[in-house]
Formats: C-alpha cells, sequence, structure tokens
C-alpha cells in the first residue's frame, strides 16, 4: 500500500447546479466549513486556498480540472502544520452525478482524497473532518439550515 | 422485517444503490450484524481493501463477506472504487454521521446546555 486514500460519497436533494454553486461559493463554503472558505476563480491551472475562520493560510494548491456541475480536481497541500505540509500534495476529487428514477431531484457527490504516501497523518485529519462538512453541506442544500453548529461551552 | 428484508434484496438486485439513498431502515439493519460492524472496524483500521483482504479478517464464507458488503453497500456505508482488475472498499462514515445528528446530538444538546448554566450558576454563586 503507496497511497493513502478515503473515498465518501453522500446523496443530495439538489441541482447539480446548485450542488455546484455550494463547492465553489466563498461565502457558502463558510457556512458549512465550520468558518473556513475556500477562494480561487475555480477554473483549471488556477491557484486555490483555504483560509481558517479568523483568515490564517490552512491549506493551498492548484485547480486541476473543473467541470461546473460535474467534477472538480485539487492538488492540496496543507500549510499549517509543518508535518503535514512536508507529506507534500494531495489530490481531492469532488464528482457530481445526477441520481435517476428517484421523485425528487438528488445528486451523488462523491469525494476521494488521496496521496502517494502509506498512513498520511495529513490523509486521517482531513477524513476525520470532511463526515461533519459534508453532513452540513447537505442540511444546508436540502432545508436551508445547518444542524451542526460548533459546541464551544463557555465559562 | 418481511418488508425490510425485500426491500434490502430489491436494494442489492437493483445493483444502483442510489434508489435506496438515504434510507435509515437500510442503515440500522446494516448496523445491526456484528459481522458487518466487525467489516466496518477492519475497513477503518485501514481503507481501501480487496475483498480477498477483508475475508481473511473474518471466518466465514467469501460468498457471506460479498453478501455483508453489498447490504453495506446499499445503505451506503461502504463505498467501491475500480483500481485495474481489482474492486477496493472504502468506509462511508457520512451516513453515521447523519444518524449522530439525528439521533445523539439532539437529545444530548439539552443535557449540555443544563450542566453548562449550572456550572455557570455554581461559580458565580448565584443563587
Amino acid at each position: 500500500m503507496t497511497k493513502t486514500t478515503f473515498a465518501y460519497v453522500t446523496y443530495i436533494r439538489t441541482t447539480p447546479e446548485r450542488l455546484w454553486e455550494a463547492l465553489t461559493t466563498p461565502d457558502f463554503i463558510r457556512q458549512y466549513w465550520f468558518g473556513a472558505t475556500a477562494e480561487s476563480d475555480w477554473k483549471a491551472g488556477s491557484p486555490w486556498t483555504l483560509k481558517m475562520a479568523d483568515g490564517s493560510l490552512a491549506d493551498a494548491g492548484e485547480i486541476l480540472e473543473a467541470v461546473p456541475g460535474s467534477r472538480l480536481v485539487i492538488k492540496w497541500r496543507n500549510e499549517w502544520k509543518p508535518e503535514f505540509k512536508a507529506e507534500g500534495f494531495a489530490l481531492c476529487t469532488m464528482e457530481i452525478e445526477p441520481v435517476a428514477d428517484v421523485d425528487v431531484p438528488a445528486v451523488k457527490l462523491s469525494i476521494t482524497h488521496s496521496i502517494d504516501r502509506a498512513d498520511s497523518g495529513f490523509i486521517g485529519a482531513v477524513s476525520s473532518g470532511w463526515p461533519r462538512i459534508l453532513s452540513n453541506l447537505k442540511s444546508l442544500l436540502e432545508t436551508g439550515s445547518i444542524v451542526l453548529n460548533p459546541v464551544k461551552p463557555k465559562g | 422485517m418481511i418488508a425490510l428484508d425485500m426491500q434490502v434484496n430489491a436494494c442489492l438486485l437493483s445493483t444502483q444503490s442510489q434508489t435506496c439513498m438515504n434510507d435509515p431502515d437500510l442503515l440500522f439493519k446494516a448496523i445491526a450484524d456484528p459481522s458487518r460492524r466487525k467489516l466496518l472496524d477492519v475497513l477503518h483500521e485501514h481503507d481501501g481493501r480487496t475483498l480477498a483482504e477483508l475475508c481473511e479478517h473474518l471466518a466465514m464464507a467469501r460468498q457471506s463477506v460479498t453478501q455483508h458488503l453489498g447490504l453495506l453497500e446499499a445503505a451506503n456505508l461502504v463505498t467501491t472504487q475500480r483500481r485495474g482488475r481489482e474492486k477496493l472498499h472504502f468506509l462511508n462514515p457520512v451516513p453515521l454521521q447523519d444518524i449522530y445528528e439525528r439521533w445523539i446530538r439532539k437529545f444530548e444538546e439539552p443535557r449540555l446546555r443544563a450542566l453548562h448554566q449550572l456550572k455557570r450558576r455554581l461559580e458565580s454563586h448565584e443563587p
């Protein structure tokens, strides 16, 4: 095994166009990414960054493929933790497919994140974050609000 | 139960788990079996395994493992990818997150809030 990969899938009752917009609009991304957001002009060859809620740089890379409503491939490297940065670039592929034979329009969103090294700490870290982000994204698109607000009891 | 079994079979037969997307009955049925939970644990330990690799961890016939994987796939708990001639299985924890939000977090929050208020009251010496 020379690769670390995870592959997550969720079904969302929305259209490919709306989902694409949700994946590429910084203000919308912020709502389901726990305050962080991604910026790019979302064209192949363009730079891509992911900034934390306080504006500091978390990850950076390049858009490798961008087919609106269908496919987004990002070359993705962590910039925040030296040991993760040292692992080099990972590849994140997001695929949108319309679901056939359902009453309400729905799409299948598949996210694959992989890196060419065994037991990657970076992939381990992002893989634990994606399910919460995807759940938020699903709720936001289906109901207009998110379920998971960060719980931060004060005191 | 029979109806649910038939539904599961229909999903398995359709080979397109999409027709069964987000079905909570399928999801709970999928995690109701110890062998299937074991499969999820094995995938959690190391993702992207072939059927042969998964069989090594379970004392059961290859055909049974295939059946269990089919059910997990129908419930969207396992996703697969082709790599050449091999089919790799990945754990998809997204539906589990949905269960957490729907069935755990909702009931947990009022309790956490109550504890938080108690702590504040005690620490501020309010009556």
